[in-house]
């Protein structure tokens, strides 16, 4: 970004541009047009990618790494060439740094198990955070199952922002690793992650970063935040479901063994003896999902082209009109109200649960999620079973904001106090 | 619209607002829990049957209007029954509320229980309505453990 350039707010056409490349917000629910604010869950898809995907398989579909003949090697450069794309959206130093994953949980379950399980000793400690969704505490209470090691959590404030404090004390000497979220899905919260990297980095700890909420609304910068691992995942950034990324650098990829065994991750196979191949390929066992990796590739050309800065202040603008829409509620109480946050609004309402909420909604063409967001340890936290959660993305805009209102307006009407 | 009528019925306000039995039930010698991990509705139920009649029953948790209400309604449903009727009257409720939405469907024997018909066009709140029946088969079966609707 040109910082001399000032960045506004983007206008209403060049939203409803935005939207125009979105294929499926023409589609109507229930007899209304469709609102969709379930952004955090998964983001559509712009036809760029619907046609990347399409053209992969009309004109390019063949096995990757295998075959002399032509087809073969367009789709494996075409799959090299979406990793290298992968490796400049969030600025590895190299594509050797990329691993595909099936997503962001296939991506954290590699580390512990190929990083951190190795390394493990009874008593040593593992560090995550109390915002945490499932896909990253689960993979840790598993891999301390294996080795005896402990997993300690690092308390939220009642707004929802991490106890920094906190963390600096549980940051001990027998901390192995940290994991926690760039931004939390359940919260919105964002963290100050930099900060956070440098201070476990004082005390030798490698860092690991659930990308999973961030990648589509914040710049991600993994040489100058200096993480060890990211980990996201596509459909998060309106890229196909099925794939995603573990970046890694290279220097701890190459001292970590293969965690799945199989075709493509070899170099050399006796039933004496099997030569692994080299990173990143290494972690790739068995035919991947190629046409996955070329509409990802595709996603972070389109957000590339519209600039994340400015669909960031776009999603901040929205997140402001909703917040101050539903603060004035009186019969709404947001969960989640850090000063650093993403576009995600998480509530319930004293007139109904939140299941009760996200039917009504639904019938009026809003599409939001209802439940405990995959983060039940944070709905303990702030002893609700489960809330309504609004999420936004580049191609929503205030009318959007407006349409869930109004149906929160039904719901007083159908569930009066 | 009218859609949510048909779901959202008095009767079901009625049993959200005021759930009947909403309490434990002392002496209770059959108990189980039921979670549905959707939408976080968590019931507990107990159930005092004597030679076997279903003397008493009660049920204790958090919902959603649907769950509580189809919750409350069974547990009015079933005080008095034979454990043989309370078979046969979880299997007509199943039927009810699973069956696809664009055929008619018996109401035959379900009395009040019939107003919870509406969810068969809200397939994701069908569970909401089963979980207080499912729980109902394990508190019968003594299996210990939550019952999840998953």
């Amino acid at each position: 970004m040109n910082l001399l350039e000032p960045v506004g707010i983007p206008d209403a056409q060049t939203v409803m541009a935005w939207r125009r490349d979105f294929p499926i917000l023409r589609e109507s629910v229930h007899g209304q047009p469709l609102v969709y604010l379930d952004n955090a869950a998964t983001t559509q898809k712009p036809a760029s990618v619907i046609a990347a995907e399409q053209a992969y398989y009309e004109h390019d579909n063949a096995n990757v790494h295998r075959g002399v003949h032509l087809l073969s090697q367009r789709a494996t450069d075409a799959y090299e060439g979406a990793r290298a794309r992968i490796a400049r959206f969030i600025h590895a130093a190299g594509e050797q740094e990329i691993v595909y994953t099936r997503g962001t949980t296939e991506a954290i379950n590699l580390v512990a198990q190929s990083f951190a399980r190795p390394r493990l000793q009874p008593g040593d400690e593992v560090l995550i955070t109390a915002m945490e969704h499932h896909s990253n505490i689960v993979p840790w209470q598993l891999v301390c199952a294996q080795t005896g090691a402990v997993l300690k959590v690092v308390p939220i404030d009642d707004d929802g922002a991490l106890d920094v404090d906190a963390y600096e004390r549980m940051l001990g000497a027998s901390t192995r690793i940290v994991a926690l979220a760039h931004a939390s899905n359940a919260l919105g919260t964002v963290n100050p992650v930099a900060r956070l990297i440098e201070l476990a980095h004082a005390r030798g700890v490698p860092v690991l970063i659930d990308g999973a909420q961030a990648i589509a609304h914040l710049p991600v910068d993994v040489s100058t935040l200096d993480c060890d691992f990211y980990a996201f995942s596509g459909h998060k950034v309106y890229g196909p479901t099925g794939i995603g990324a573990l970046y890694a650098k290279a220097a701890l990829l190459e001292a970590m063994p293969p965690w799945q065994g199989g075709g493509d991750m070899i170099r050399a196979v006796t039933f004496e003896k099997t030569e692994y191949n080299v990173i990143p390929w290494r972690f790739e066992a068995g035919t991947p999902n190629i046409a996955g990796a070329i509409g990802l590739a595709a996603a972070l050309d389109y957000v590339s082209a519209i600039g994340l800065e400015v669909a960031q202040r776009h999603e901040a603008d929205l997140l402001a009109y909703a917040d101050d829409a539903l603060r004035a509620h009186p019969h709404v109480r947001m969960i989640g109200t850090a000063k650093e946050k993403l576009g995600i609004v998480s509530f319930v309402m004293d007139n109904a649960h939140a299941h009760d909420i996200g039917t009504i909604l639904d019938q009026c063409g809003v599409a939001v999620r209802t439940g405990h967001h995959c983060a039940m340890p944070v709905m303990a936290r702030y002893g609700v079973p489960a809330t309504v959660r609004a999420s936004f993305a580049l191609y929503n805009t205030r009318a959007d904001v407006d349409a869930l209102l109004d149906g929160l307006a039904r719901v007083q009407e159908m569930f009066p106090l | 619209m009218s859609d949510l009528r048909e779901l959202y019925q008095e009767t079901i306000f009625d049993h959200y607002r005021r759930p009947r039995n909403c309490h434990a039930v002392p002496g209770a010698n059959h108990c189980a829990e039921g979670y549905n991990p959707l939408c976080g509705d968590r019931i507990t139920l107990y159930l005092c049957i004597e030679d076997g009649v279903v003397k008493d029953v009660g049920f204790e948790g958090a919902g959603c209007a649907i769950a509580t209400a189809s919750a409350s309604l069974m547990t009015e449903a079933l005080k008095g029954r034979t454990e043989a009727e309370v078979e046969a009257l979880f299997e007509r409720f199943h039927a009810m509320a699973t069956a696809p939405a664009d055929r008619p469907v018996s109401n035959e024997g379900l009395g009040k229980l019939a107003v919870l018909a509406g969810v068969r066009e809200f397939p994701a709140r069908i569970k909401c309505a089963t979980l207080a029946w499912h729980t109902l088969h394990a508190a019968l079966r003594d299996e210990r453990g939550t019952v999840s609707t998953e």
